[in-house]
């Protein structure tokens, strides 16, 4: 890793000033997917900033009909917090099958969204509900949020602030975990509100996207039966080591059905 | 850059002028020699390096030393002496939890983090909560039961 000049400032204006003071600076939460790319020598920023001291983006709370989650909030504190298993449980049980007991303890929902790693499970999570991402500039709508691998709305220096979940009236996420990572291979979340369904999908494309005609027929009839013969186009579905395109397009369909399951459980 | 950092070390206090980029592993091994924390794979999979943070079990190869700043840390020399060992630390050596030992620390650590978290644990939910941990010499059938003695141990 090469080295670097450390900041730990203790507001957002500060933090969004050094960084615009910075030759090529990069934001630090929980480290666990910048430390890793420093150390590959992916990734070679002049200066950290780390975004720990500032004590506005940590927190959960609710807000009438919005779960909201503070961009500094680690996954443990999201899967283990009372108030995320009551509002919207599938966030939480999302972020209790997030790599492993260590990667909890550090690894932040910011950080996550932020990145947005194709395979990452928190985007499916925000694009299936429907969040509103608050920055320290302004509001992004989820649907306008992921723009492709590794890429989001984020300008130049914009920090995520916290995230706004309206909470559904159902809603499931489930994933085929890689073995040994347990990134998605394909993760689905579906959440139903006033009769309105949206399904998103994570780890099968370079970026989370939502499926149309999973969403328009389980609009018209919630049951494993609806989409029982959808076919996904396998086109644009990532191809790698770990499933061929061709085997992630029909996960999806068979995560889909899982999670509609699921959700037909919840009374 | 260099710049001081303070934090405790196993309850002591620690102030060192390191180089930004110092991982907290390498403070522990290299600046203050405490050598039972181990670097198996330095890419965040292995969980060797596994230390409490704060008491949570962390991978000190994935966590910046000066991001430590005023926290406490404690590394398996800080939780029992040869003279009277840390429940866990008995429950593997009377269960053989152990063949090479590379791992142990970690497994160790890992487990009195998971005893803490959880009200109860089975095989399952131990396997599960090890999932940082990897054993290269495969010994996981004793880990289990080592940790399932521990925390009987640690809840008596
Ligand atoms: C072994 C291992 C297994 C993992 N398994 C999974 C898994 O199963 N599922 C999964 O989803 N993830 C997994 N991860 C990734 C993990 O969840 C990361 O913690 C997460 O993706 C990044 O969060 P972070 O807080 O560590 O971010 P960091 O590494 O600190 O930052 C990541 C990026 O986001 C930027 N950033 C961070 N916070 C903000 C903010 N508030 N505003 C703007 N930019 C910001 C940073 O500048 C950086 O570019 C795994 C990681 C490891 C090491
Ligand atoms: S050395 Fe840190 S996880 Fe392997
Ligand atoms: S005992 Fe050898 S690596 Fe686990």
């Amino acid at each position: 890793m090469y080295d670097f000049n450390y900041h730990r400032p203790t507001s957002l204006d500060q933090a969004f000033e050094i960084f615009s003071n910075s030759e090529d600076a990069s934001y630090l939460a929980g480290g666990h997917t910048l430390l890793p790319s420093m150390k590959q020598r992916l990734a070679a920023p002049t200066d950290i900033i780390d975004l720990g001291g500032i004590s506005s983006l940590e927190g959960i709370k609710s807000e009438s009909d919005e779960l909201v989650i503070g961009a500094l909030t680690n996954h443990d504190e999201v899967a283990t917090s009372a108030l995320v298993s009551s509002e919207i449980p599938s966030i939480a049980k999302l972020a209790s099958n997030i790599g492993d007991a260590q990667v909890r303890n550090r690894g932040t929902i910011g950080g996550s969204i932020a990145n947005s790693d194709p395979a990452a499970d928190y985007p499916a999570a925000v694009l299936g509900l429907g969040a509103r991402l608050v920055t320290n500039k302004r509001v992004i709508k989820a649907d306008d949020f992921f723009v492709d691998m590794f890429e989001t709305a984020l300008e130049e220096g914009e920090i995520l602030q916290e995230i706004k979940f309206p909470k559904p009236d159902k809603s499931a996420y489930q994933k085929l975990p890689n073995p040994a990572s347990r990134y998605a291979v394909v993760g689905v979340f579906i959440a139903s509100r006033n009769g309105s369904v949206r399904v998103a999908i994570t780890g099968a494309a370079p970026s989370v996207f939502r499926a149309p005609e999973l969403e328009s027929r389980l609009s018209e009839s919630f049951s494993v039966e609806a989409i029982e013969n959808v076919t996904l186009e396998s086109e644009l579905m990532n191809d790698d080591m770990h499933a061929s395109a061709a085997y992630r397009a029909s996960l999806c369909v068979v995560m889909a059905k899982r999670a509609v399951a699921d959700m037909l459980k919840i009374s | 850059m260099a710049r001081e950092v303070n934090l405790k070390v196993n309850g002591e206090d620690v102030s060192e002028q390191l180089q930004e980029n110092t991982l907290l592993v390498d403070l522990l091994r290299e600046t203050l020699r405490l050598t039972g924390t181990h670097v198996g794979c330095d890419t965040s999979q292995c969980g060797a390096c596994t230390v409490h943070l704060n008491g949570r079990a962390v991978k000190s190869c994935t966590v910046l030393a000066v991001q430590c700043e005023g926290s406490e840390v404690t590394t398996v020399e800080g939780i029992g002496s040869p003279e009277k060992l840390h429940p866990m630390q008995e429950a593997f050596s009377e269960c053989h939890g152990l063949q090479c030992g590379f791992c142990t620390p970690g497994m160790i650590m890992s487990a009195i983090d998971l005893v803490h978290r959880e009200e109860s644990l089975d095989e399952n939910s131990i396997r599960e909560g090890l999932e940082g941990n990897i054993c290269r010499c495969t010994g996981y059938h004793n880990i289990v039961r080592s940790v399932e003695l521990a925390a009987t141990k640690m809840r008596n």
